[in-house]
């Protein structure tokens, strides 16, 4: 049986209460942190732990802590990014639906690490649900003596603040975020200056996943070197894993960083397979922004090695071949799913939600809509296709933050392995709108290696 | 969008300032502008949209210019710029959901209510609009009603019917 480290207790009745929570062993850790450690053992621990940020970018948070300036007379803060809006994502909803003390316990120890005197909980707005239980919650840990001042005698103080969002999935990103926390429009902002050194207010500011605040409690209760044991390489711990699409059973795992693509799809202590008898066509591994991949290449990579739920494993083969851990939402297409049409869905999606800034994203994502759209809609054309290669390629790496490359990668690579879908589409517009393209080739074993190079 | 067809006096009432004095108490002295996105939604959920008017005494209340409100309303999906039903479905159509169904759920909305998106009901009760993805993917289809944001999942065309049924029975 896998370890649980954040979802041990999450079926335990009354768990979302601070009386149940305590009694299943809640704010240890704010007692072991506050009175026998000091914030850089704290910082420490989650470095030894390993721990990444589990947001998307999987940036080692210890190392991101460490960052974190210290100017004499000015504050820092700790903001916690609840704005999960990557699609295919919803981990942290059900984190802060079903066990909100679990978040907040890792926001006072975090805070103390950093020494944030105030920090917010910043929630996306659609989430207002979740907004009120974490108000809730808040209110009972501060009845309780767990925030405001003087947190269990230890002389440390902590306010602690929901901030909700008001619908811009750009305000997942880091700058965003504050700027959307300082009651601006989510534009993000160049970097450097990094929050670390100039974040909320211009203060040292570190902003952090809802699911790597929650972390923090089972590192430092066992310590950074259990959390280390569990996992393989650079990819420590658990992770929670959001699946979605085609699946018998979607939902919120957490599953031991190592386990096998194969058996989280197919075994029944997972997803428990593909629904109503279909048979698996692609993946989206992370989140909508990670490359999308064909059966054949999301269960092995290209040298035919079984694909692991790792950072490592599942960008081995890079853009070529690979795709990414990312957010963890893991969106399974089944064969009657219409690739160009996902497509055409992702890159609406991004033209949504593109704050306007910069010229290519805001330009190149509406093109990539308008092509994908007449694509699926039978009015394409054949140089359409590398057309939409050649803007994702202007998109990349030309923005100010990663939302240009978010909406490029997904029409790259769904080009890259799915060309003959598009081409279909292209050759046989009436077919197209009346039937699926179907698994084609998409399962059928990769060719040996050597053979490849051989060409 | 932002166009001005009938001049309403607004006043904020003293309970709701009360709400708008707590939300500014979360902030350092004179960062308050951070109250603005929590502000707009109290707005929206007593006046069912956020009017010029109402935009105007923010920014009084806040001290701040009104374009630094206008501009934060316009970029915010979630506030509506116009009137809207009593009642507005909105539904997710991103990616996953697709997957299991979200279009024909819309498609279903889209009949049954008898409005295009965005539009509202002659009786004012209902309008819908898809949304982007809504962090909800393992239980999709899904929708949400404002300005609780009640969540409503694993939708199917009988809970869809069952649940406007019900709205409309509501006073």
């Amino acid at each position: 049986m896998a370890r649980k480290l954040l979802f041990e207790n999450i079926n335990v009745p009354g768990i979302n209460t601070l009386e149940v929570y305590r009694q299943h062993g809640g704010y240890r850790s704010v007692e072991k942190a506050l009175k026998t450690m000091t914030p850089e053992a704290v910082v420490e621990e989650v470095k030894t732990s390993g721990l990444r940020g589990r947001g998307g970018a999987g940036f080692p948070t210890g190392m991101k802590w460490s960052f974190l300036a210290k100017p004499e007379g000015k504050e820092r803060y700790l903001v916690c990014n609840g704005d999960e809006s990557e699609p295919g994502t919803f981990k942290d909803r059900y984190l802060m639906t079903h066990i909100p003390h679990l978040l907040i316990e890792g926001m006072i120890v975090a805070s103390y690490a950093l020494g944030a005197k105030t920090s917010y909980i910043y929630v996306r707005g659609e989430m207002m649900p979740q907004i009120r239980i974490l108000e809730r919650a808040i209110a009972e840990a501060k009845n309780a003596g767990l925030l405001g001042k003087n947190i269990l005698g230890s002389g440390y103080d902590l306010e602690l603040y929901v901030q909700p969002g008001g619908g811009a999935y750009i305000c997942g990103e880091e700058t965003a975020l504050i700027e959307s926390l300082e009651g601006k429009r989510g534009n993000p902002r160049i970097k450097p200056p990094f929050p670390a050194i100039s974040g909320l207010y211009a203060c040292p500011t570190v902003v952090n996943n809802v699911e790597t605040i929650a972390a923090v409690v089972p590192i430092i209760n066992d310590g950074g070197e259990e959390y280390a044991k569990v996992g393989i390489g650079r990819s420590t711990g658990t992770k929670l894993i959001s699946a979605s699409g085609n699946l018998k059973k979607p939902g919120v795992y957490e599953i031991e960083l190592g386990l096998p693509v194969e058996e989280f799809i197919y075994s029944e202590e997972y997803c428990g397979g593909i629904a109503n008898g279909k048979r698996l066509k692609a993946v989206v591994a992370g989140g909508s922004s990670v490359p999308i991949l064909p059966v054949n290449l999301i269960l092995n990579t290209i040298n035919g090695q079984p694909r692991l739920m790792t950072y490592e494993s599942l960008s081995d083969g890079g853009f070529q071949s690979g795709t990414m851990l990312g957010s963890g939402g893991f969106i399974a297409f089944d064969e009657d799913q219409c690739i160009v049409r996902n497509t055409w869905n992702f890159s609406r999606f991004y033209h949504h939600e593109s704050c306007g800034q910069c010229s290519p994203c805001r330009e190149g994502t509406g093109w990539m809509e308008k092509v994908l759209h007449r694509l699926e809609y039978g009015h394409g054309k054949m140089s359409d296709i590398d057309l939409l290669v050649d803007v994702s390629k202007k998109i990349e790496g030309n923005t100010i933050c990663p939302l240009g490359d978010a909406a490029a990668w997904p029409v790259a690579s769904a080009i890259r392995h799915f060309r003959d879908e598009f081409e279909w589409h292209v050759n046989s517009p009436k077919e197209a709108m009346e039937r699926n393209y179907g698994l084609a080739k998409y399962a059928d074993p990769l060719p040996k290696l050597e053979e490849v190079s051989q060409n | 969008m932002l166009s001005v067809t009938e001049h309403k006096e607004i006043e904020f009432s003293s309970e709701l300032i009360k709400q708008f004095d707590e939300i500014v108490s979360r902030y350092p002295q004179g960062k308050q502008k951070s109250a603005l996105l929590p502000v707009l939604h109290l707005v929206q959920a007593e006046y069912g949209w956020v009017s010029p008017e109402a935009m105007d005494q923010v920014a009084a209340y806040l001290q701040i210019k009104p374009i630094e409100v206008y501009e934060v309303a316009t970029f915010y999906t979630m506030f509506f710029l116009r009137p809207q039903g009593k009642y507005v479905l909105e539904v997710c159509r991103t990616g996953p959901c697709c997957l299991v169904g979200a279009e024909k759920i819309m498609s279903h909305i889209e009949k049954t209510l008898g409005v295009k998106e965005g539009e509202v009901t002659p009786d004012g009760k209902f309008s819908w609009r898809g949304v982007e993805c809504l962090a909800a993917c393992g239980m999709a289809p899904v929708l949400q009603i404002g300005p609780d944001y009640t969540f409503y999942e694993n939708l199917t065309e009988e809970s869809v019917d069952k649940l406007i049924e019900n709205l409309k029975n509501k006073i």
